[in-house]
């Protein structure tokens, strides 16, 4: 009954590309087109939320190619989560890429912006998919929409990123994940996301193992030591596009398709008796550690933001193999904590480049003197990744651990605690150095005196940053979905 | 009405073979186009026709002049050839609209009367291979298709056509020929040459030496007609030099109809307990099968014409279809044949395409094709949905192709399979994304006018190809009901 919304879900955003494209060659209606489309896809997705809340199914089915694949959707706890954030940060960050992409003359603007809007349409489907076969096309649609933008400057360098990004996580949907799905479906004859899992009872556990590696390194976009390359490959793209689609839509489809398919596929009660599923943990763990001992030795500020990211993401993939039901909320609450948190960061990063041209954190000695704003948030992005109040970073971290300690995984808790430090090692340097190092001297002699980034990059960083104390004041739908869940 | 319906089966081959001679005495091109199209869109609908009825009423046999089968020629007509006759004849059709503004273009003046009566008849002999259930019949089709295909990449109008369509005589002429001895063989020792009589004698003379060289000579005849690796030395050149729309029609068709031939024998004729029980015809397919998937892909990513790379590319894509065949299944025929149709799809799109981009640029060449992208942006968009499809992208075509072959493979013991096509996959992603790196991300050759996208005329015809792949990624119905019961009749024999 209430499929419609969700064909609006998806269908603006689609609809907002052709308009976006026709309107290429007035750039105020173009953007105006964006932020309305944006607008709008919020206002639908926060219309779904009540219904998910209390209960209501919200279903659509599209075709079915072949018996048993069909095109559907249903919305779900996870769903919701993953939508909701993503349709907010659109609307932030379309307001951060106007300053952003105008203030550096970026070329080939609509380009962008269609490229944009294809991606969050797919991003939507893959987040209320009620199949992995919708799952997989929404997320090879959303590969292949985002690589015009990682090879966005055309460059030798771009392209040599962007056969990275297409040839990791097209090659390892491909390989990996897709005979995983098949596998899935001739064994147990069902890929539809099924609270409680669709194996247990038809897959032995040597299979189990086999296929729950296949799905974890499969999933390319969650970052999994060694499919991480990737993502500092990317870091190439215009800042906004690693600001929502490398910290966000991107990167949380990876995280979330995992959570999905431990919760929803496999099952917590089934992955209790893999013994694989201990190796797959220790192994996000190592992913972890390796990733912020990486991001410690980065100068070029955004590559830092990258390895946070994959160590970040890894701590989804821990938490939902912590497997308690606890530690999974954990995992629903940090993709969308994480989110906020990581956009700031790079929008923050953008902003930086916008208004000093400066890409490396040897460089950012005392500019917080000249953007308060700027690096304002950024702190707030830093703490929330650090994992302490009042920024929401502290709640995810906080249900990963009770986790943790309930089931006692022991290695899980080690890991969250030393990773926490190696966080705190590689960010706060960089708030020190902000506030309280002098200002150095380029070397150039002309110490050219730039202020605060443009305006619609300032406001969309401090939107950010505050819906990051925001969820931590008030975390209630959050946790009522994330608890919906794993049924508390 | 009814007396037409009746004879559809005859008229089906008849009215292109009628056509051809019609296409050379008009003497125009303008009329003579007009003469092949009306046949190949007469094909077209007769082609649907059929189908429509073997799926719903059952298979059905025709007795050309009246003289009854096993004596006569019998026009046998399931849903298994239905859908060939179906695929030949839309493919023919759609192609022959592009041919009519990109012919002139790639010919000598003055001859496309005669490239539209090559063309019919090679059309002709396409669809009666299919049709056909006389063993003999097929190889007198088998020669006029490809006698006719020989004269049609001759008209490629570089000097490197006659060499690929003479390289081609031969090999084709060996294919032939072998079938030819395997047909003999077989008459010598049934006295038949019905398709549904010869089944019925096979089983008894199994162990019988001529019986068993017949089956090792038609398929290695047909291997080489279907360019299975490494018989498939002709494929490239001929592709490679042919005008466009010839290459189109051909790697959707040709190479089709042969596979088709080999199911119709191996299951329906000889019998899967013979081929595979008796024979190790698993290995004899799935090793060139597979070293075709991994060989040809491999020769595409080095190809810096095109057009050669498409047929490289074909040549592994015939290794996926043999790869199906091998599999022994029922689920293996199925896949084999949903793959056959999609990969005409694929092929006839992508090979348009490029027929689209040689007549603005006048080359096929990789480094001539820099930055046209944007230049020709719909011409694009069907070679990344031609692409997108051969590497089996969901909501394409060829993702369906795949599921059904890896479906088919896992119902095997023979699961490692899925990962070789998986990896060899791969492989397509590479050659596919060089081409489309090319075309969007060079810049324009230097000295290079600015060129406008390709006329209407053939824009839409390779519109519609590549618009097919994404509505049979999407809508199955029909490949796979044909499909389903056409691998059951295979298997159970034309007897039932």
């Amino acid at each position: 009954m209430s499929g419609w919304l969700i064909i609006l879900a998806i269908g603006i955003p689609t609809f907002a590309v052709p308009c976006i494209w026709f309107l290429g060659k007035s750039p105020n209606q173009r953007e105006a087109m964006t932020l309305i489309s944006a607008a709008s896809l919020l206002v639908v997705v926060l219309a779904i939320l009540p219904l998910v809340l209390t209960g209501v199914p919200v279903r659509l089915a599209l075709v079915e190619p072949v018996a048993g694949l069909a095109i559907a959707f249903a919305v779900e706890p996870l769903g919701m989560i993953f939508a909701c954030v993503a349709s907010f940060l659109w609307i932030v960050n379309s307001v951060f890429s106007i300053g952003y992409m105008r203030g550096n003359d970026e070329p080939r603007q609509t380009r962008f912006y269609v490229c944009f809007a294809i991606a969050i349409a797919a991003t939507m489907g893959l987040a209320f998919a009620e199949n992995l076969f919708t799952l997989f096309v929404c997320y090879e649609a959303l590969t292949l929409s985002t690589y015009p933008l990682v090879t966005h400057h055309k460059n030798d360098e771009a392209k040599a990123a962007g056969r990275t990004y297409l040839g990791i996580l097209l090659g390892s949907s491909i390989v990996l994940l897709l005979p995983a799905i098949i596998a899935t479906f001739v064994l147990t004859g069902s890929i539809t996301f099924t609270p409680g899992g669709v194996m247990a009872g038809k897959v032995g556990p040597v299979v189990g193992g086999i296929l729950l590696f296949l799905f974890l390194y499969g999933i390319g976009k969650a970052a999994l030591m060694p499919m991480h390359r990737w993502l500092p490959a990317a870091m190439v793209a215009p800042t906004p596009v690693s600001a929502l689609l490398h910290a966000v839509a991107v990167v949380k489809a990876g995280v979330f398709t995992v959570v999905k398919v431990s919760v929803y596929i496999f099952g917590l009660d089934y992955l209790r008796e893999l013994a694989l599923a201990d190796v797959a943990l220790y192994l996000a763990g190592f992913t972890i550690i390796m990733a912020s001992i990486v991001a410690l030795r980065q100068d070029n500020l955004k590559r830092r933001l990258a390895y946070s990211t994959i160590s970040q993401l890894s701590y989804v993939v821990l938490a939902a193999l912590i497997l308690s039901p606890i530690s999974t909320m954990g995992a629903a609450l940090h993709v969308a904590v994480h989110a906020f948190g990581k956009i700031t960061l790079f929008m923050a990063a953008g902003a930086i480049y916008t208004a000093a041209h400066k890409i490396n954190i040897s460089q950012l000695d005392g500019i917080g003197r000249r953007m308060p704003w700027t690096m304002g948030a950024f702190a707030i992005g830093a703490i929330s990744m650090i994992g302490l109040p009042p920024a929401a970073g502290f709640i995810s971290k906080w249900y990963m651990l009770l986790g943790a300690l309930e089931v006692e995984q022991w290695f899980a808790v080690v890991i969250i605690i030393g990773s926490t430090l190696l966080n705190a090692a590689y960010f706060l340097p960089i708030i020190y150095a902000a506030f309280l190092k002098p200002e150095a001297d380029d070397g150039h002699g002309h110490g050219h005196g730039h202020g605060e980034a443009p305006l619609p990059i300032v406001l969309a960083l401090v939107t950010t940053a505050s819906a990051t104390i925001l969820l931590f004041l008030f975390p209630g739908p959050a946790l009522q979905l994330a608890g919906m869940l794993v049924g508390r | 009405m009814n007396t037409l319906l009746a004879h559809l089966p005859a008229l089906q081959v008849v009215v292109p073979m009628v056509a051809a001679p019609l296409c050379l005495l008009a003497g125009r091109a303008g009329l003579a186009w007009i003469i092949a199209f009306l046949a190949a869109a007469f094909a077209t609908v007769a082609a649907a026709l059929l189908a429509y009825q073997t799926l719903h009423h059952g298979p059905i046999s025709y007795a050309m002049g009246g003289w009854a089968p096993p004596w006569g020629i019998e026009y046998a007509v399931d849903t298994a050839n239905a859908f060939i006759l179906l695929l030949v004849a839309a493919i023919a059709c759609v192609v022959l609209v592009f041919c009519r503004t990109s012919i002139p273009k790639e010919i000598r003046a003055g001859r496309e009367h005669l490239f539209y009566c090559m063309y019919t008849l090679c059309l002709t002999g396409l669809l009666g291979i299919a049709i056909t259930g006389d063993a003999f019949n097929v190889f007198v089709f088998l020669e006029i298709s490809s006698l006719s295909s020989y004269a049609l990449i001759a008209m490629g109008g570089r000097r490197k056509s006659l060499t690929a369509a003479f390289q081609y005589l031969i090999m084709g002429t060996i294919g032939a020929t072998f079938f030819l001895i395997g047909v003999g063989l077989l008459y010598m020792m049934t006295g038949t040459l019905n398709m549904a009589d010869l089944s019925a004698r096979i089983p008894e003379l199994q162990d019988s030496r001529p019986v068993l060289a017949a089956f090792a000579f038609i398929t290695v005849g047909l291997a080489l007609k279907a360019a299975l690796f490494p018989l498939h030395l002709w494929l490239p050149n001929a592709y490679a030099y042919a005008p466009s729309g010839v290459s189109a029609f051909m790697a959707a068709t040709a190479t089709k109809v042969s596979l088709y031939v080999l199911l119709r024998f191996t299951f329906t004729i000889f019998g899967s307990e013979f081929a595979f029980g008796n024979l190790p015809l698993l290995w004899v397919l799935l090793v060139p099968a597979v070293l075709a998937m991994f060989a040809g892909s491999f020769s595409a990513i080095f190809q810096t014409d095109i057009k050669r790379m498409l047929a490289y590319s074909s040549v592994a894509q015939i290794g996926y279809i043999t790869l199906a065949i091998a599999l022994a299944n029922p689920a293996g025929v199925q896949a084999a044949m949903i793959h056959i149709f999609n990969h005409g799809l694929m092929k006839a799109a992508l090979f348009c395409a490029m027929g689209c981009i040689f007549y603005r640029i006048g080359s096929t060449r990789i480094d001539q094709m820099a930055g046209l992208g944007r230049q020709m942006p719909w011409t694009f968009a069907a070679i990344v949905t031609g692409g997108l499809s051969l590497l089996g992208v969901p909501l394409t075509a060829g993702y369906i192709s795949k599921w059904y072959l890896v479906q088919a493979a896992l119902q095997t013991d023979l699961w490692w399979l899925v990962i070789l096509i998986a990896l060899s996959s791969m492989l397509a992603l590479v050659y596919v994304w060089r081409l489309v790196e090319a075309l969007y991300f060079q810049e324009p050759v230097p000295g290079r006018e600015a060129v406008r996208e390709a006329p209407l005329s053939m824009l839409l015809p390779t519109l519609l190809l590549a618009g097919a792949n994404i509505y049979f990624g999407l809508d199955t119905r029909l490949p796979v009901a044909m499909t389903e019961n056409a691998a059951l009749l295979l298997f159970q024999g034309p007897g039932g």
